[in-house]
């Protein structure tokens, strides 16, 4: 039981991961194959708060989102001057060059990183895993109705304009660098928030969690279950981080599965299992549509 | 120590020259970053101890491993590549991440975690320059080089083979109404290109004496530095740009240390590269808007 628990934790980071990831790449679809390094930098920011200045983790937490938040606008900024595959090796270079500065910089406590980050507790109560998994699926929460609620305003048909045309979109009077910079902002400062959620889970933080790989398992799990949809976030982030927990034998062949999945998904179902126009996806509404159908034929 | 700092920082740099001239010709052709091309490296390492082991032949391994990697390579871009190709730069640099990580992998568990020896003796002699000990080693990989290059700038610059890859760099389309055969050529591009990866493979093998499944992490993400630094799709800046960073990094290692690893370092000058001269050091191609 304590063991679900435990992976349930480290699914909802990783849906947290995800669902910010999809509002860079799947609303703006701007290439962002660094997540890993703003997560690492919120579990940094975290860790450092909390053990060295005693910050509660209600405290690190929203410094450590807003914190990578900049440096995510930074990205951004940097993301207005490349061609997108460009960006794409930048982001990449990005989470090298982060991580070699938290291996090598003393202050980042070096490649044994930081220890014994402190429990967060509410009043005289400490959290166990199973507060962590209630914390943890608040923040999915959050994050996933925050998203809806971006799909449906003015910003997120800006992105998706962005995303199908940047050109066009400019020409008809749209500020892309602004709206740009904004998505970067957003995904980059929830991956901040799942650093310090992870950081007080782990009560450790080094270096070679963060490495450009994870990225590279963020990003399959997003491309798989549907980049540009919320349901295809959760349910990549949920199928392929419950996979190798559930399916001993898989963990041995954990990347190769993350890889395959990666190249077959972008090469035959480019849209994810549960994206729009996907088969899956598909085949679902119209079974939808029949129920309905024969539902109001009944009535 | 100076002329030999010079001497290994050549020998560095040409290998590199030998991955990155692959992937700069492939990204001449398709505009696609393809980060599997390390994979043809590592690939080539590995069918090169195979041969070795087998034959104990030091040139039966380098050809074994080139050719079996070229296969890769055009199987790669027959059945993965090109058909994603209509769906923008991005979607095949992702497919190329998910081939080399399945790659790495594959290694791993096909191979073991652990590093391979490939002790092979190269039947050169030690030369000495002026008291600088060049190491029949060295001396192979500055060879397969130059004869590499040399051979490359022949062919396109000199052949009906090399005007059809270079119409087709320049426009496909166009290429392709003037009667080259486009998917010819393309499948060509990356048999060299795989080929020339796994042969800078098997060479660093021998030099090393070290075959692992990672050896590949370094080169495939490096590569973008080089490609990029000089002025993509160039072979001549492709090499300058090799040359470039194998000396940088050599005389940096052995006179300044280290700040950051070797490559962070690339990248941090990648980085700064695309933001200030997204062009290149190199060339007058346009990479950046």
């Amino acid at each position: 039981m304590s063991y679900a628990v435990v992976v349930g934790v480290t699914v909802t980071i990783y849906c947290l991961l995800t669902l910010g990831l999809n509002v860079i790449a799947g609303y703006a679809g701007q290439p962002h194959l660094g997540q890993a390094a703003f997560f690492g930098l919120g579990a940094y920011v975290a860790a450092i708060l909390a053990t060295r200045y005693g910050l509660p983790f209600w405290l690190d937490l929203p410094a450590a989102l807003v914190l990578t938040g900049l440096v995510g606008v930074l990205l951004g900024a940097i993301s207005l001057r490349l061609r997108e595959d460009f960006l794409a090796i930048t982001t990449i270079g990005l989470n090298f060059v982060m991580v070699a500065i938290f291996q090598y910089v003393p202050f980042f406590g070096g490649a044994m990183g930081i220890t014994d980050v402190p429990l967060p507790s509410l009043g005289s109560y400490t959290f166990d895993n199973s507060a962590f998994l209630v914390v943890g699926l608040l923040m999915v929460c959050a994050v996933a109705l925050f998203s809806a609620y971006l799909e449906r305003t003015w910003f997120g048909a800006v992105l998706a304009a962005i995303k199908d045309d940047e050109v066009a979109a400019a020409a008809i009077g749209i500020s892309v660098p602004v709206y740009k910079i904004a998505a970067f902002a957003l995904g980059t400062a929830t991956a901040g928030a799942a650093g310090s959620l992870y950081a007080h889970f782990m009560s450790v933080v080094t270096p070679a969690s963060f490495s450009f790989s994870e990225s590279v398992v963020l990003l399959s799990m997003l491309v798989f279950g549907g980049l540009g949809t919320i349901r295809g976030a959760l349910l990549g982030a949920v199928v392929l981080g419950v996979m190798p927990e559930v399916f001993r034998f898989v963990s041995d062949y954990r990347m190769l599965l993350y890889g395959v999945l990666l190249l077959l998904m972008v090469r035959f179902q480019p849209a994810g299992l549960l994206g729009e126009g996907s088969w899956l996806h598909a085949l679902l509404r119209r079974r939808r549509l029949e129920r309905g159908g024969l539902g109001r034929a009944a009535a | 120590m100076l002329l030999a700092n010079l001497v290994e920082g050549m020998t560095i740099g040409s290998l590199y020259a030998l991955m990155a001239l692959g992937l700069s010709l492939v990204y001449g052709i398709l505009r696609v970053l393809d980060i599997a091309n390390a994979g043809a490296y590592t690939l080539g390492a590995y069918v090169g101890v195979l041969t070795w082991r087998l034959t104990s032949s030091w040139w039966l391994a380098l050809l074994a491993g080139a050719a079996v990697a070229s296969g890769l390579g055009w199987l790669l871009q027959r059945h993965l590549y090109v058909p994603i190709l209509a769906s923008g730069p991005i979607v095949p640099l992702i497919a190329s991440i998910g081939v080399f990580t399945a790659l790495e992998e594959a290694y791993r568990l096909l191979f073991g975690p652990y590093i391979l020896k490939l002790p092979a003796r190269i039947p050169l002699p030690t030369v000495r320059i002026a008291g600088t000990v060049v190491s029949g080693v060295q001396l192979l990989v500055l060879m397969v080089a130059v004869a590499a290059f040399a051979g490359i700038a022949l062919l396109l610059d000199r052949t009906r083979t090399g005007l059809a890859w270079r119409a087709t760099a320049q426009d496909r389309e166009t290429a392709e109404a003037m009667g080259i055969d486009v998917g010819a050529v393309t499948g060509r591009i990356f048999l060299l290109g795989y080929a020339l990866a796994a042969a800078a493979g098997v060479l660093v093998a021998i030099h090393y004496n070290a075959v692992s499944p990672t050896m590949g992490d370094m080169p495939a993400y490096k590569m973008l530095a080089i490609i990029v630094l000089g002025g993509l799709g160039s072979p001549f800046g492709t090499v300058a740009a090799s040359l470039l960073i194998g000396l940088v990094e050599t005389f940096v290692a052995a006179y300044v240390g280290f700040l950051l690893p070797r490559d962070a370092i690339a990248f941090a000058a990648l980085i700064l590269i695309l933001l200030l001269r997204p062009q290149g050091l190199f060339a007058r191609g346009v990479a950046a808007r």
